[in-house]
């Protein structure tokens, strides 16, 4: 844990709260405590909380943060407010579930007090950030603290000793990890692995495989979507690109841990910061994570690209993978269609629109608080708060992480390939209509598992998927589903 | 004496009903509690169920939550694979069907209608099984949720019966520091079992845990438990059995400790050996307790959860996850129908074969021991 970036948030943030923010009045929130649901252990809770504490003493209102295993987060907020318990005030959940929440009428609606608010400059948003994440049907909803994207990071050290390039495709990282895996990667005496991806089962493992099948899938630019076919809501993952996806994803473990079906991504994270990992699927995270004292063994080594690609794409009349041609992905560059996939959409918090209009005040302002630059351009340096760039003036210049501690050459490149993804016309972006959570977190997530485990073959997965999709898109109304596909991908009326 | 005809009357219709007073409370609260939600999940079970703005929103859709668990994209799930189906497992499948059909024969001379009718539901549950078994396991299949959860009951109420008797033998024996024993053997039980699982976790935790050493020595440092079906399952099964082997132990260790010294004292005259003592002497007397226990710890462990759950999460795949533990996952998941679908497959399941053990294993040996 940094704990010099730690002291300079809790004195910028005072000081920030303190001088300037319209919700700082000392005293106002006095007696006004909020409940905040979000994911277990120091990443994301722990920065709520640690603000939390600058916010009350400021303000007066006292912040609560309750934290759930990564599962049980959206029930859990969906059937608090749905059936009137109300025991929770902020949800802090993926920007993309928030939709389900809005289309039952449970989102605050955040217009009104953004109006009022001359501190959070959503301007400084990143458009898409502001425009996916933050709103629903064009109203503000939710705020973020965080922006994701899933990227590909490499131990440049390992890579450059062995004669290797960065991969540009999945073939590419699978043969780069063949070649450096077994390797001593961090000098004790030990053979370490080529690739590590959190593969647990209930976690956040059904996000890495996306980051495999999105270039594969999507060739037109985000509009288009990697899920399903958006005029007829038809899920497009029972086909060769979805398949060749799995079967990458699974043959990725012959190089890494042997227990990586069972690790998550605070498992993994653990290893590669020991210096164990040659390559790793992650966010943003890992970037200024290895500044942190436990990461000494890969301080100022660990690289990242914005994406990876492939040279084979979905035809999706026939099913088939055909290579790439400039028709068939316009986007491609040098013959490789890439489509850096936004995973998770970034943490953000939304309002119980049923709360007391006084903790809604007090949770707009916290929010508000979070996401303001002289907050968040501290905490998305720290590795270990899991918060990740969104705002322009975070991602202008490197100039942030170099104040942070990482050396000038890889925070350009940091820096540099979250702006490659954020920029790519064909960024694939995760779902965002109603159900979203089940579709991926327990369809997907479920038959992935399977998969990897050997339990079914790579055809059984993804027509279970297929079902399983085509049973929520039921669920919710298709018609409904369509509209909403239409609203996410930017599509729609 | 006397009082006026209406206190008399007032008074002795109190007496005459002070058995419904006492027991209505409780009647209440069980009706409340436990009958009524039993009813209401039903309602569940039937219906998908959305959580919107204005609370629940139900839509019929009948047997379709079962259904699916059978016949639809959950059934490789719940019933593991059932394609192909090998030699042996259709042998085994066709001598468990003539069994069972040769035993329902035969039972229509001995009982009523109504017991034929249990015995059929009996044997219909036996033959279905048999053919989940011997298409999924004995097929070299994968196997699913249901006999997941059966061989977290069978194989691990076993083991657990097996080393629990051992120890209560042993502890009931004029050792030295058996008291001692006595109190280390029963404090597993009194952990919680979340506590359990994480200790489980840390203590078969390969690359840190405190057998990781053992483990390098016997060549077996690459070796991880959590990646392989059968293993994971055998490391759930221990730490389940650290846990419960103790109510095993302690029930036994009374039953043992009640068998009148004066008739082993007989049998030690007329120069009876230990094992002819336990099997003459001791295990008749306790045999009674015995599947009482058994039957309990049974009815206990198809509810197991916490383990898999905190251990691994029901993986790799879905190899570790019980019948419970399904359940909690669709649930969380918001499918309150299907979740609650899954529960009364479980309960119609763990009903029929606990009502058979009772019936024809439990009862049986209580009859004898009154013999």
């Amino acid at each position: 844990m940094p704990i010099r970036n730690n002291l300079l948030g809790l004195v910028v943030g005072a000081s920030a709260l303190a001088g300037h923010s319209p919700a700082a009045m000392a005293g106002e929130f006095d007696g006004v405590t909020v409940n905040i649901l979000t994911r277990p252990g120091y990443v994301i809770a722990g920065r709520l909380a640690e603000r939390g504490v600058e916010f009350e003493a400021a303000t007066g209102g006292k912040i609560v943060v309750t934290e759930v295993p990564f599962a049980e987060i959206f029930p859990k907020i969906q059937q608090d407010w749905s059936t009137g318990t109300n025991s929770i005030d902020v949800g802090v959940f993926a920007a993309g579930w928030g939709v389900e929440l809005d289309a039952s009428g449970l989102l605050e609606d955040l217009d009104p007090y953004v109006a009022a608010d001359d501190k959070i400059d959503l301007d400084d948003i990143a458009p898409y950030f502001r425009e996916f994440g933050q709103k629903v049907g064009g109203k503000t909803k939710l705020l973020m603290v965080d922006g994701d994207f899933q990227m590909v990071y490499y131990r440049k050290d390992v890579l450059e000793n062995a004669g290797l390039e960065p991969p540009k495709t999945w073939e590419d990282y699978l043969d780069v990890a063949s070649q450096i895996h077994g390797q001593d990667m961090n000098g004790d005496g030990e053979a370490d692995f080529g690739s590590c991806i959190f593969k647990k089962r209930n976690a956040q493992s059904y996000f890495a495989v996306q980051t495999f099948a999105a270039p594969i899938v999507q060739t037109q630019g985000t509009g288009q979507g990697f899920h399903f076919d958006s005029a007829t809501m038809k899920p497009i993952v029972n086909n060769d690109g979805w398949k060749k996806a799995f079967e990458l994803y699974k043959e990725t473990g012959k190089y890494g841990p042997p227990e990586e079906l069972n690790m998550d991504i605070g498992d993994t994270r653990a290893i590669f910061k020991a210096g164990r990992c040659g390559l790793l699927v992650e966010w943003g995270d890992p970037g200024p994570l290895q500044l942190d004292d436990d990461a000494t063994a890969v301080k100022g080594l660990i690289y990242a690209v914005a994406a990876v690609g492939s040279r084979e794409v979905l035809d999706r009349e026939t099913g088939k993978l055909v290579p790439v041609t400039s028709e068939n992905a316009p986007h491609a560059v040098d013959g490789i269609n890439y489509a850096p996939f936004a995973a998770f959409g970034g943490w953000a918090g939304a309002i119980n629109k049923k709360a007391d209009q006084k903790k809604k005040d007090a949770a707009y302002a916290f929010l508000s608080y979070m996401n303001q630059a002289e907050q968040s351009s501290v905490d998305v340096t720290i590795g270990a708060t899991g918060y990740n760039p969104y705002r322009l003036s975070q991602l202008a210049s490197p100039d942030l992480f170099v104040e942070a501690g990482m050396p000038q050459e890889l925070a350009e490149n940091y820096i540099g390939a979250i702006n490659a993804a954020l920029n790519s016309l064909n960024m694939a972006s995760d779902m965002k209509i109603p159900g979203a959570a089940n579709y991926t977190g327990v369809v997907l997530d479920t038959e992935l598992a399977r998969y990897l485990a050997g339990e079914v073959t790579v055809e059984e997965a993804l027509e279970n998927i297929e079902a399983g999709w085509e049973e929520i898109t039921e669920d919710f109304g298709r018609d409904e589903q369509i509209e909403a596909q239409g609203l996410a991908l930017g599509t729609g009326n | 004496m006397a009082g006026s005809p209406l206190r008399e009357s007032w008074g002795e219709w109190i007496d005459r009903h002070s058995g419904t007073f006492f027991i209505a409370p409780a009647v209440t609260l069980i009706l409340i509690f436990a009958i009524f939600p039993t009813f209401y999940s039903l309602v569940f079970a039937m219906s998908r169920v959305r959580f919107t703005g204005d609370g629940l929103k139900f839509r019929f859709v009948g047997f379709r939550n079962f259904a699916k668990q059978f016949f639809g994209n959950d059934q490789v799930h719940f019933l593991g694979r059932t394609e192909p189906v090998s030699i042996l497992g259709m042998l085994v499948f066709a001598v468990i069907v003539v069994s069972v059909l040769v035993w329902l024969y035969r039972s229509r001379k001995i009982t009523t209608w109504v017991g034929m009718l249990g015995r059929t539901v009996s044997a219909a549950m036996a033959i279905f099984l048999a053919w989940v078994l011997g298409a999924s396991l004995l097929s070299g299949n994968s196997i699913g949720t249901i006999y997941t959860t059966l061989f977290y009951v069978i194989v691990g109420c076993g083991i657990q019966f097996v080393i629990g008797t051992g120890l209560a033998f042993l502890c009931s024996q004029p050792i030295s520091g058996k008291n001692f024993f006595r109190v280390i053997f029963f404090i597993p039980l009194m952990v919680t079992p979340l506590g359990v699982g994480y200790a489980m976790k840390m203590v078969a935790d390969v690359t840190k845990g405190p057998f990781e050493p053992l483990l390098s020595v016997i060549g077996l440092e690459n070796w991880v438990w959590s990646v392989d079906p059968w293993s994971a399952r055998f490391v759930m099964m221990v730490g389940d059995s650290w846990q419960w082997i103790p109510f095993i132990f302690i029930c036994m260790l009374a039953a043992l400790e009640n068998v009148p010294r004066d008739h082993v004292e007989a049998a030690q005259v007329d120069g009876a050996s230990s094992i002819q003592i336990f099997r003459e002497i001791t295990w008749p007397q306790i045999v009674p307790v015995a599947v009482t226990v058994l039957l309990i710890r049974a009815v206990e462990a198809f509810k197991i959860v916490d383990l898999p759950n905190i251990m691994t999460g029901g993986g790799p795949g879905s190899s570790t996850e019980s019948m419970t533990l399904h359940s909690l996952y669709v649930w969380r998941a918001n499918d309150i129908g299907t979740s609650a679908a899954i529960a009364y497959l479980l309960l119609i399941l763990t009903v029929i074969l606990c009502a058979s053990f009772f019936n024809y294993v439990v009862i049986g040996q209580l009859r004898r021991a009154k013999e």
